[in-house]
């Protein structure tokens, strides 16, 4: 008797855990669009389906997944939109705090918060997802359009955000990140992985944002110590959107045509991108620059790598205080690169760069200085060494599969 | 003001149970399987809002979470033979069996609350589960709504102001976004020392079933006891409203914004910390909490939000609770830095 209860429990955990029994939730646009989709969002099971049709959802509130496994399907980026322009409550369009999901081919438009976030969902893929704020850049759009967070494995592949008012494809306090083959344009900043670790981006187009690609660390966060990131291959071009973030945010201080920034961080890899017609740098590297109060977070960049990359014709119309003035200075046009001068010290160098780039260095002399202070002069940063092993970096192999 | 209203409600409800007629017992199978499509599946209210079974346990917290100025009337159904634990912060640990029942609506005529929805939390082998019903017209019996729903409602809060808001019923997961730890669901009210009883004798009957801490529980400030010091009465606030998602374990662990812990000149409370992921809800300002300098605290530039990109809490509010925000205003203002 105990012996057969047993079998059957075991034959019923079995039968649970089989994904053979997926199903498939289809969901059209129209009257009750709010009610029905987020129902199909409660209702499927791990391993199920839920498929959009093509049209235009018109969308009230926020919509939510918390369940495992589940796939959500579109049309296609310019067929399936799901339109929060006359959203009422909710910090995003949607929200998916479950882990394995896949959310793919679909629009998010106009929402009042951020796009779609993903929060302690692990193993997370973005696939030819668009988040647009279809007026262009301004201060009244949400902050993050794609922004996984406090997750393990995150893919973001074909996608495409403009007019952030933050930043268009944000990863933090996450690790196991590749951002690749995208687009982002007229966001404050276009792709910016903050307080991470281990994450490649590549192959994206980066252009018309306020900044391209940011690489930050923030103190007083559960997460901090970021690091382990790769950017290669891609086109960080013409960055030249005036920054419209509302003030106190931290991308509010990101100058105008900024290509690459990377603040407070470690082990960052610059390779085989091209960085061009970004007027105020086409690579920054800096500190933290606000005072803090945090005994575990560090401020210094360590061991930024700027390798073979193809530099253009930037630096020339810099959003800096007396640019014109320092352009003259150099002869016209800022050097490439720009370090702070700032690094932790001892043994542990802030930016090492390709012989063959010039730089330019503000020679500050402690975490917080101001600007005004600087004593700008030429660039002498040491080459670099060999390459890395980036085998850990990166989304694991697994979410590739979710492709098909 | 609030607070006695609801009291007073509460115990006219329980004289009322008494009146009705005797009660069909709840239904165990309903609160333990699946997810009964009505709530009178269940058997907690025996044809009405205001009928609840008269083994329902009603209670009240000292320091209640917002919601649009509605009232809300909570109860507690216990299995048979349950016993209870309370953990060392109070928090109650209920059995297999146990549902806890809550009620929103604004106040109708005579003193009756006009409800909406009845929410219902079960605990169950595999762990709490949230429900939401919605009430019909006639309030016979509320229906299961998972996905949530609308409704347009019309009410006049304590200071006389006149509010017609879109009253939001949360769905099923948006009640797991407050009532989550750890990404697992649990009850966030009913920590002992918090509770309120005022029904005679059910504090005493309900303490008798449960193992208590070894240490003293004590009660936290009202926060709207003007006579109470206001940083507690600020710190009650916060706990009350924020602190289900923003501690370590909730649905706002990103920020780094704690206000299940102490309230003070921490970079948790917000004490001159730089908001990391608000966006354009940081207002221009510079610091969650501006010691002195409420106007220019992001916290309270939130809380005075109704727009769905700034305001705090993210659901569950389409009003400006006036008087708490005072609170918090009051507390900022009269800390001057450190």
């Amino acid at each position: 008797m105990h012996k057969s209860l047993f079998a059957a429990a075991a034959l019923t955990a079995l039968v649970a855990a089989t994904p053979a029994l997926a199903e498939t939730h289809r969901v059209s646009p129209g009257e009750g669009a709010q009610e029905r989709l987020q129902e199909a969002l409660i209702l499927a099971e791990p391993g199920d389906e839920v498929l959009l049709d093509a049209g235009r959802y018109a969308l009230t509130d926020g919509l939510s997944l918390d369940v495992d496994g589940v796939t959500v399907r579109g049309a296609g980026p310019a067929a399936t939109i799901l339109d929060f322009s006359t959203q009422q409550a909710a910090g995003e369009g949607l929200l998916v705090t479950s882990d394995d999901v896949t959310l793919r081919d679909f629009a998010v438009e106009n929402p009042k918060g951020d796009g779609i976030k993903s929060k302690d969902a692990d193993n997370i893929v973005y696939y030819r997802i668009r988040v647009t704020w279809t007026g262009g850049p301004a201060a009244t759009n949400g902050a993050y359009g794609i922004y996984p967070v406090e997750s393990t494995g995150v893919l973001v592949d074909a996608s495409e955000v403009s007019g952030a008012s933050d930043a268009g494809i944000y990863v933090g306090q996450s690790s196991k990140i590749t951002v690749r083959n995208s687009v982002a344009s007229e966001n404050v900043a276009g792709i910016e992985i903050e307080n991470s670790r281990d994450a490649i981006v590549e192959g994206n187009f980066v252009t018309r944002n306020t900044g391209g690609i940011l690489v930050f660390d923030l103190p007083n966060l559960p997460v901090m110590g970021g690091g382990n990131v790769l950017i290669r291959n891609n086109l960080v071009i013409a960055n030249d959107t005036d920054n419209f973030a509302p003030e106190g945010n931290i991308v509010a201080s990101v100058r105008r045509g900024t290509g690459v920034m990377v603040m407070a961080n470690e082990n960052v890899w610059l390779q085989d991108n091209v960085l061009t017609d970004n007027a105020t740098a086409e690579v920054m590297v800096i500190a933290y620059p606000l005072s803090f109060d945090d005994p575990d977070y560090n401020p210094y960049p360590r061991d930024v790598v700027v390798a073979t990359n193809t530099l253009g014709e930037g630096s020339d119309n810099p959003d800096i205080e007396g640019g014109e003035m320092l352009a003259a200075a150099f002869g016209g046009k800022l050097p490439p690169i720009l370090w702070d001068g700032l690094s932790e010290g001892g043994d542990r160098t802030a930016l090492m760069v390709h012989p063959d780039y010039a730089g330019w260095t503000l020679n500050l002399q402690r975490q917080g200085q101001r600007l005004e202070e600087a004593q700008p002069g030429p660039l002498d940063a040491p080459a670099y060494g060999q390459g890395w092993n980036i085998d850990d970096w990166g989304a694991p192999a697994e979410l590739e599969a979710r492709l098909k | 003001m609030i607070a006695r209203l609801a009291l007073a409600a509460s115990l006219a409800l329980a004289t009322a149970a008494v009146a009705a007629p005797r009660p069909a017992p709840v239904d165990q199978a309903a609160v333990l399987e699946g997810m009964p499509r009505s709530l009178s599946d269940y058997g907690f209210f025996l044809g009405g809002p205001d009928h609840p079974a008269e083994t329902l346990i009603p209670y009240a917290l000292r320091n209640p979470l917002f919601s649009d100025y509605a009232e809300k009337h909570r109860f507690i159904h216990l299995p048979d033979g349950a016993r209870l634990t309370v953990g060392p912060d109070g928090r109650v640990d209920f059995p297999v069996g146990t549902a806890l029942i809550k009620s929103f609506g604004y106040d109708g005529e005579g003193g009756t609350l006009d409800v909406i929805e009845t929410r219902v939390l079960l605990r169950r082998e595999d762990g709490w589960l949230a429900l939401p019903y919605v009430w019909n017209q006639d309030h016979s019996d509320a229906a299961l709504k998972v996905a949530g729903t609308r409704i347009p409602v019309a009410f006049t809060d304590p200071s006389g102001e006149a509010h017609r808001i879109s009253y939001a019923v949360p769905n099923k997961n948006q009640c797991k976004q407050c009532h989550s730890r750890n990404g697992v669901i649990a009850p966030i009210g009913p920590v002992w020392q918090e509770m309120v009883f005022p029904r005679e004798g059910d504090r005493e009957r309900v303490a008798e079933r449960t193992s208590f801490p070894p240490n003293t529980l004590s009660p936290s400030a009202r926060w709207d006891d003007p006579d109470a010091p206001i940083a507690a009465r600020a710190g009650s606030y916060l706990r009350a409203n924020c602190a289900h998602c923003h501690s370590r374990e909730g649905a706002a662990s990103n920020s780094g914004l704690y206000y299940d812990e102490a309230l003070g000149p921490y970079a948790v409370s917000g004490w001159r910390k730089r908001p990391v992921a608000a966006g354009r809800a940081s207002g221009g300002f510079e610091y969650v909490v501006d010691p002195g300098k409420p106007s220019q605290s992001i916290l309270i530039h939130r809380m005075k939000s109704v727009d769905p990109g700034i305001a705090m809490p993210e659901i569950g509010r389409a009003t400006v609770h006036k008087e708490g925000v005072a609170v918090v205003e009051e507390w900022i203002g009269t800390e001057t830095g450190r």
